[in-house]
Parts: structure tokens; C-alpha cells; sequence
């Protein structure tokens, strides 16, 4: 079956900076398809009925990063999009201590003295600095990076406008926004606090989807990047989205159909049609082909150009920088349909209250050493989770009385070493479930019963995750989230505003600007410029709302 | 020593002090409110009556909630004389001190009381958590900091007929207390003349364990004299009347601020003579030379506004086009008969120009939204003052 349709826009890739980026496209009047290579559109923001009964996030699984200037501006809640807040995480160590947080600043005070005393105005002052660097950041993210070495007048006002904010932050907190971009976590943390569950409890955020661990530098960046997020202006602040992560998607989705966009599924890119340096138009693997003057790819950028570009087409310069593209696959995920709510004899009331993350990782070296197996090619024999049970609050995930787990689960390698031979094809249903008894030994920490509770459970390797959702190496961030690979670097220096050295192809996904998490603004940002380079700017309205 | 066993849970309610089921008793609306996290009542039965008891009667508030921290040690002193910006040491064993604290940038903290408990003894009571603070700044000195918020409990009893109650209650001891003076008058039980409602006034400390002894002692010798629980809201008038700043409601504690340049200096917050720049170096010494040299930035002043609508949160006009500051905090004071409030103007208003000032007061009748600007008139004394809070010893009532 050959098909020959011509569009003004083509965009690669139904995740939601492709369904976003299209969204943009169309209401600027753009006649606009996208193309997406599995059956259901979503990318890695999708809910799978995979048990009868149950519904999962299959991948990413919280919401806070999707702007919510987005959400209004598509008006993605007349479109079934609901995100609502979930409170109270903890944490656990294997010495059957835990640490929760609470939404009352006074309980949460109480509860950090109950372990540290010397760490409660501690815990107040960090998160204070925190927070100062999440709103020196925030106003970027829906800004295209500038590029410092253009004298064009937006690339100056681009510039100006860092300027202006790093003066608004004071010089004290500049030196304090340096060490939060190249500092570990670790380091950070320890200057802070001295219990090591108190510390161990925040130290999450930032290795998370990262190929790095707990004292490399760079991973302090990644915590403010999950810090930097809100729900109805709550900064910091973590949510479901209602009918799990699908619902975002499908919510744009529906709103790029309404704006007369066109989604054909089930058939993924082959190449893209190059003539003369410029793009026209997209080759599928099934034959079909689409004409158009502008592609957007929502494809990571080491798959766009390496996989589906012919290498002569393309500067070595450009195609070693993409070579080089830190993008590692380092976690994997676990999603359960269960019985009933599993028991946490640790908690009072057995944690009726906590509706937030759990995890378990007694301290900054149990995450270090963790790291240490990723190194070796192994998953971490005591792997660091973020275990979360949506149905506690989200009626619609699983039938009354039992319940959906999702765990996101850290270290695990793409290349598994397996006698000394690293390769993504050593992941199979022997070493998945041998990785999965890793995670429910770190489980039974916190909910002794869990291996009793389990009806059915989803286990995802990196590479299964590359191989369904078409992540490279399933890194979940499209990139990682360091210094060198961030604002004008991110994801190609000379290449941040969403170009290529192909005319008319953009990438658009967490790649660019500013980087992952389901936060939709990479999507909008290179809409914009999409629409900019080809006289249209102004039919797309600003987005960057002032940070009071 | 046995390290105590970590407790396997918090409260998670707003926590009763001490004092709790006496004032449940009493708080006929069950009014409550947070205060550091715990129960506070905002009125009894009825603030107004709770208002003029303090100023015409004797009144009980529960102060449990203030942070308190004791600095024990032999540089206990220099601890201290680092932290607060005016001179500890000309503070003589016994007495207490108003005092602020600011950062290397000469920004207030916070402000606080401060009690000279021996040479080397301090107690420290404030708004704000400073156990951190309070450790950084002891940092290599020879001193025990400890959080004593739980381990003491404090009422407050103000008004003109305090120190009568005082005596019916067996404490006539404290008449020889001036104010800012503080003793242990009896084992166990520490008495300060000091309040935050500028009428005469004690405030009592105590363990935990005695603190019903000491409510019903006081209360029952109160009933001959009109004796009357008070709220937040009965207070916060009182305060303002007689021009306590509220942390938090009047300055911007600069620890707690997110923002750039939301800090004040104690010359900027009206607080200047506590800045004692001869007794050697002190927190944000040098920023505030620098501060002095250039004048204030900002002006805190007491605002008298004319009619009698408060002007809670109104913009501070000057000749009625250009806004140069707003107003913290506001009431109309029933015993000075005037229309007060705090407010913080941009520099020079309030400093060297105080004429032209009005107040954008927005009123809400029945449905409709009213402004009105008003007169505003910079005032430099306290709206409300009188003698017998001063006097030693103190009248009857």
C-alpha cells in the first residue's frame, strides 16, 4: 500500500512534545499530520490496560513539569486532562527507620525532629535555596535558549533577559546557582544535613533517569530540574494526571484533531526524504510516503539523525556532536496490578495518610554503591525506587479495593553484562525476572507481603523501554540533564533552537530546550520557532508567563 | 546517658501546649489558630472584651508557642554580642532586652526578647526557628544551645490590674520589678515584667508539668480582678496600639524570603538606637555602617489616618498620583481613638518628607466595594502609652 499526501507540517512521533509541537502547528493553520509508530499515540506518556481491571502508566508516571501555561493555553482540561495532587512521601532504610513528609510545614518540622533535630531548620534553608533557583530557572523554560554568539537582536534580548535575572537572584544565590549546576547532589545534601536518611530521603530527584550517581557532579541540577515543576502554581508540588499518564497525551491529541490536525498510527518512520540539504517529507517503514516542507521530530536527537538520515547527508561535525550525545539508559520499571493495598507495618495507621512516593535508600552511600554495579554493566543489587500507588486517589485505575503500583526503578543498564558480555540483547524474561526479584526484595523493606499481593506485573528494561517506546537506550529524559548538555548546548552547541543542518528539520522532543520530564515546553518553544523561521511567529501566542 | 528512643510517630494535628484544657474550657467559640504548630486560641468568647480587659482589667494569653532557646557556656556572651546588633553586655544579670539580629547583609532575621539569666545564662525568646541559626553562630565558641520551645510554658498576664493578681496569687515578690526585669521568684517558676501589649504586664515560665498549677493560681486569683483569656486577635490590636513590630506581618524575616531585596535593616524597620556599632564586630556590622552612611531605603512609620475605616493592605499614596509604599498593618485603636496603622514607605517618604500622604482604603458594605482615600499623618511616638506600665511598684490597677 503506497500513499502520496503533501502537508504543510509533518511531525514524527506522538509523544507529547510531537503532539504538542503538531497542537501549535495546526491552530497557527498549518495543515499538519503526524505520524506515529505504534498503535496508540502517547510516546511515553500512556495508560495500558495490560491486566483486566488495571490501568498503567507504562512509563513516565507523575506530572508536575507540563507547563501549565500549555495546559490552558490548548485547553487540554475541556479535553479530559485532569491532574490532581498527591502529598506525603517516605522514605525507608533497612534499619526499619522512616522518614515521611508531610503537607503541614509544622507536622513536617515535627517529623524530621523526630529523627534529626539539628536538620529541621536545616531542611527549611535548603529548601528555600531551592526554591530560588527553581524561579531563577522557571521563566527559561518556555524561552528558546539564547545563542551567545549571535548579535541577532533575539538572541541579545535572549541574552539580556539571563542577565537581567541573574542580577534579580543577587550575587549571593549566582554563586549558589554555579555550585547547583555542577555540584553533586551528594555534596550538596551533606553540606546541608547530617542524618543520612534525611538526606537519603532528597537524594532521589537527582540521579533520577540519569547515568550518573549521587556524588557526580551535575546530578544537583537534575533535582532542581524535578523541584522546578508546580500543580496550580504550587512550586515543587508532584501530581497524577486522572486515568494515568495516557490522559495527557490523549488530551493533546484531541486537541490537535479538533485544531483539523491528522494522526495516522501504526506504522514508524523509515527515513526521512532529503533533497539538496532540505527535507520533503517522511518515508514509512510501510511504504507510505508524505510530502512536506517542514519535519518536526520528535525522535530523540541520536535516533533522528543517526537512524534515519543517510550520513552523507549530513556535516561529520554535526553527526560526531550527536555521537557524542550522553543519552544512557539507567533505569527501568516495574508496573503491578495488586490484590489489595499491600501492608506498611512500618507507618502509623499503616500509611493510610501517604499518597505520595516511597522509596527505600538508607543512605547516600546505598545510592553510590547502587551506581557503582550500573558501572559494571549490572543492575543495582539494592536499586533505588520511586513506588508509587496512583489508585489510592485515582479511582480509575484499578477495581475497588485493589490497587496499581508503578515503580521506577534505578540502576539498570541497556548493555547488560552478562559473563562479561555487554549487550541490550542479554535482557530477556530470565534476567527481566531476575531483575525484578532485585526490586521486590527492596520492596519487602517497606511492604513485607508484596510478592502475595501481585495479580500481574509489567517489568521494563531500558531496552525494553528503547524497543516500544524508541527512547535511545530508554533514557527517559531523551538526554541527560547536565551542564554540558543543557541551554544552548542541549542538544547540539550551534543546534539549540530546535534546527538542523537539514533545512525544514526541527526536533522537538527532550532532546531540545529545556530537556525532559512530561513538561510539553520543547514541543511548544520549537513550535514557535518552527512558525518564526517561516513568517509566522506572531500566530502563535507568548507562553512565558512573569515569575511574581 | 541513654539515647532516648526515636518516637515512631508525630502528631499530626495542630499540637496542644500545656495549657491546652484550661483554654479549651474557656474558648466558648472554639476559635483556634496555628501558632508554630500548635493550638492557639484567636478569641474566647469575644475579642472586643478580650481587648479591653487588657487594657482596664488583668488578661491570661498562652505564650507556649514562642521558639525558645537557651545559650549556656562560657562564651555564652560573645555568642550573643555576635548574633543581636545592640551590646548585650551593658544588659546587667536579671534583665531583659529587646533586640534584632540580622545577616552579613545587615537584613533582620528576626527580633526577639532576650533575658539575661546569669553571666553566662541566656534565654532567647522570638517568632521565628533559629535552633540552626543559633548553632552557626556558636559555631567554635564554648556554649550549649538548646531548644527549650516544649520544654518551658509561658503565659502571659497583662493589664493594669497584673500585678494585683500577682499578689492575690502569693507572687508579691514582683513588686520590686521594674520593667524588662526578670527573676525566679519562686523554684521553678521564672517571672519577667514584660509583655507585647504596652500595658503593665508579667510573663510567667515554667515547666510543662506545672503548668495547670499555675493557670489555676493565677486565674483564681484573678476572678477579684476582672481576670479575662485573651486571643491572637485581642493581642494584635494591643500590639499595634502600642507599636510592637510583627515578624513576618511588618518585615519580611530575610531568611524566610524568597526574593531579592525584600530585607530590611533594623534602621529602616525604626530600630536604629538598638544598632550599637562600638562594642566590636556583630552580624551585618559592616553592611550596616554602609546602610547608616546611606540613609535608609525604606521608612516603617505609624501612619494616624483620618476617619475610621482601617486601612488594612492599602497602597500609601504621596499627593495622590504616585504609590510609594503600602500598609502592614492597620485597626482602629478604641482607646486612643484614632485610626492607626503601620506601613512601610519608600525613602524619603516617611523620612524626610511626611507631608501629602494618603491611604487607598478599599471598604466592603453590603455587597459594593467603597474606596476612599484618606489622609495619612507619619507619627513618631507610640499610639497608645501609659505611665502605669512604667511605675515601680504598680498601682493596684
Amino acid at each position: 500500500m503506497d500513499k502520496q499526501d503533501s502537508y504543510d507540517a509533518i511531525v514524527v512521533g506522538a509523544g507529547h512534545n510531537g503532539l504538542t509541537a503538531a497542537c501549535y502547528l495546526a491552530k497557527a493553520g498549518l495543515k499538519t499530520l503526524i505520524v506515529e509508530k505504534n498503535e496508540q499515540i502517547g510516546g511515553a506518556a500512556v495508560s495500558t490496560e495490560m491486566y483486566k481491571g488495571w490501568i498503567y502508566s507504562n512509563c513516565s508516571y507523575v506530572c508536575s513539569l507540563l507547563r501549565q501555561e500549555i495546559i490552558r493555553d490548548l485547553e487540554l482540561p475541556k479535553f479530559g486532562l485532569q491532574v490532581v495532587p498527591y502529598r506525603g512521601r517516605v522514605t525507608f532504610s533497612d534499619k526499619g527507620e522512616y522518614l515521611a513528609s508531610y503537607d503541614d510545614a509544622h507536622v513536617k518540622r515535627r517529623e524530621v525532629g523526630r529523627i534529626s533535630p539539628i536538620d529541621v531548620d536545616a531542611y527549611d534553608r535548603y529548601y528555600q535555596l531551592v526554591m530560588r533557583q527553581c524561579r531563577f530557572i522557571r521563566p527559561f523554560l518556555l524561552r528558546r535558549a539564547p545563542d551567545p554568539t549571535s548579535m541577532k537582536p533575539r538572541d541579545v534580548g535572549e541574552l539580556m533577559f539571563l542577565i537581567k535575572r541573574i542580577y534579580d537572584i543577587g550575587p549571593r544565590d549566582v554563586g549558589e546557582m554555579i555550585r547547583f549546576w555542577t555540584m553533586s547532589i551528594g555534596d550538596f545534601l551533606d553540606e546541608h544535613f547530617e542524618h543520612e536518611l534525611v538526606k537519603a530521603s532528597m537524594a532521589g530527584s537527582g540521579i533520577i533517569g540519569t547515568g550518573l550517581g549521587v556524588y557526580s557532579p551535575g546530578t544537583a541540577y537534575v533535582l532542581l530540574h524535578h523541584y522546578m515543576g508546580d500543580v496550580d502554581g504550587s512550586m515543587g508540588a508532584w501530581g497524577f494526571a486522572r486515568g494515568a499518564m495516557g490522559a495527557v497525551t490523549k488530551a493533546l491529541g484531541a486537541a490537535f484533531e479538533s485544531a483539523g490536525g491528522v494522526i495516522k498510527t501504526g506504522s514508524g518512520l523509515s527515513e526521512f526524504i532529503i533533497e539538496n540539504e532540505k527535507v520533503r517529507g517522511v518515508a514509512l517503514e510501510n511504504g507510505d510516503e508524505y510530502r512536506a516542507p517542514i519535519v518536526a521530530s520528535n525522535l530523540d536527537v541520536k535516533r533522528t539523525i543517526l537512524k534515519h538520515i543517510g550520513r552523507e547527508k549530513l556535516p561529520p561535525e554535526y553527526v560526531r556532536a550527536v555521537e557524542r550525545f550522553k543519552i544512557r539508559g539507567s533505569s527501568g520499571k516495574l508496573n503491578l496490578a495488586l490484590d489489595k493495598m499491600p501492608s506498611f507495618p512500618l507507618l502509623p495507621e499503616n500509611g493510610d495518610y501517604f499518597t505520595g512516593d516511597f522509596s527505600c535508600n538508607t543512605s547516600l552511600e546505598t545510592l553510590e554503591r547502587a551506581y557503582d554495579d550500573w558501572k559494571e554493566g549490572r543492575w543495582s543489587a539494592k536499586p533505588y525506587f520511586d513506588m508509587l500507588i496512583p489508585s489510592k486517589i485515582d479511582p480509575t485505575l484499578a477495581p475497588p479495593g485493589s490497587h496499581m503500583m508503578s515503580l521506577f526503578i534505578q540502576y539498570a543498564p541497556y548493555d547488560l553484562n552478562v559473563n562479561g558480555v555487554r549487550s541490550a540483547d542479554n535482557w530477556n524474561d530470565e534476567t527481566r525476572k531476575a531483575f525484578a526479584d532485585a526490586v521486590f526484595d527492596r520492596i519487602e523493606v517497606c511492604c513485607p507481603d508484596i510478592r502475595q499481593r501481585v495479580l500481574h506485573a509489567e517489568v521494563r528494561s531500558p531496552a525494553d523501554i528503547e524497543r516500544e517506546v524508541g527512547l535511545t537506550e530508554g533514557n527517559i529524559f531523551q538526554g541527560e540533564l547536565t551542564f554540558d548538555q543543557l541551554l544552548f548546548n542541549r542538544p547540539i552547541p550551534g543546534y539549540a533552537q530546535y534546527s538542523t543542518p537539514i533545512d525544514g528539520l526541527y526536533i522537538v522532543g527532550s532532546s531540545t530546550h529545556p530537556g525532559g520530564g512530561v513538561m510539553a515546553a520543547p514541543g511548544a518553544n520549537a513550535a514557535r520557532e518552527i512558525l518564526r523561521r517561516n513568517g509566522k511567529g506572531d500566530l502563535m501566542p507568548a507562553l512565558a508567563e512573569e515569575e511574581i | 546517658m541513654m539515647k532516648a528512643q526515636t518516637p515512631r510517630s508525630v502528631t499530626r494535628t495542630l499540637a496542644p501546649t500545656p495549657f491546652h484544657d484550661r483554654l479549651a474550657e474557656l474558648n466558648f467559640l472554639n476559635s483556634w489558630r496555628g501558632w508554630n504548630g500548635f493550638l492557639s486560641a484567636e478569641v474566647f468568647e469575644c475579642s472586643e472584651k478580650e481587648y479591653f480587659a487588657i487594657r482596664n482589667q488583668a488578661t491570661l494569653m498562652d505564650i507556649s508557642p514562642m521558639c525558645k532557646y537557651r545559650i549556656c557556656g562560657p562564651d555564652a556572651t560573645r555568642i550573643v554580642n555576635r548574633l543581636i546588633v545592640r551590646d548585650i553586655r551593658k544588659v546587667k544579670v536579671g534583665r531583659v532586652a529587646y533586640a534584632m539580629w540580622c545577616d552579613e547583609e545587615g537584613m533582620t532575621i528576626d527580633d526577639g526578647t532576650i533575658f539575661r539569666l546569669g553571666e553566662d545564662e541566656y534565654l532567647l525568646l522570638c517568632a521565628k526557628h533559629m535552633y540552626l541559626w543559633l548553632h552557626e553562630c556558636a559555631w567554635g565558641f564554648d556554649a550549649a544551645i538548646t531548644d527549650e520551645t516544649e520544654a518551658l510554658c509561658a503565659l502571659s498576664l497583662q493589664g493594669p490590674t497584673a500585678f494585683s493578681v500577682l499578689k492575690a496569687a502569693g507572687l508579691e515578690g514582683a513588686a520590686s520589678m521594674k520593667p524588662f526585669d526578670t527573676r525566679e521568684i519562686e523554684p521553678g517558676l521564672r517571672i519577667s515584667r514584660t509583655g507585647y501589649t504596652g500595658d503593665l504586664g508579667y510573663e510567667l515560665f515554667t515547666a510543662p508539668e506545672n503548668a495547670h498549677s499555675l493557670w489555676d493560681r493565677l486565674w483564681s486569683a484573678g476572678r477579684q480582678w476582672g481576670i479575662c483569656p485573651t486571643g491572637m486577635e485581642a493581642l494584635n490590636l494591643a500590639r499595634l496600639e502600642t507599636g510592637f513590630l510583627a515578624p513576618g506581618v511588618d518585615f519580611q524575616p530575610v531568611h524566610l524570603a524568597l526574593r531579592r531585596g525584600r530585607g530590611r535593616t533594623p534602621f529602616e524597620l525604626g530600630f536604629g538606637r538598638l544598632v550599637d556599632f562600638d562594642k566590636g564586630h556583630f552580624n551585618g556590622r559592616r553592611a550596616l555602617l554602609e546602610h547608616k552612611a546611606r540613609g535608609p531605603r525604606y521608612h516603617l512609620v505609624r501612619l494616624d489616618i483620618e476617619g475610621k475605616e482601617p486601612a488594612a493592605n492599602a497602597y500609601v499614596y504621596h499627593n495622590g498620583s504616585k504609590v510609594v509604599g503600602h500598609v502592614t498593618s492597620a485597626a482602629w485603636s478604641p482607646t486612643a481613638k484614632r485610626n492607626i496603622a503601620f506601613a512601610e514607605l519608600e525613602a524619603p517618604y516617611g523620612g524626610a518628607v511626611r507631608d501629602g500622604l494618603f491611604a487607598e482604603i478599599f471598604i466592603y458594605k453590603e455587597g459594593a466595594w467603597l474606596k476612599r482615600n484618606k489622609k495619612a499623618k507619619v507619627v513618631d511616638e507610640p499610639f497608645y502609652r501609659n505611665a502605669r506600665a512604667r511605675q515601680t511598684p504598680p498601682n493596684a490597677f
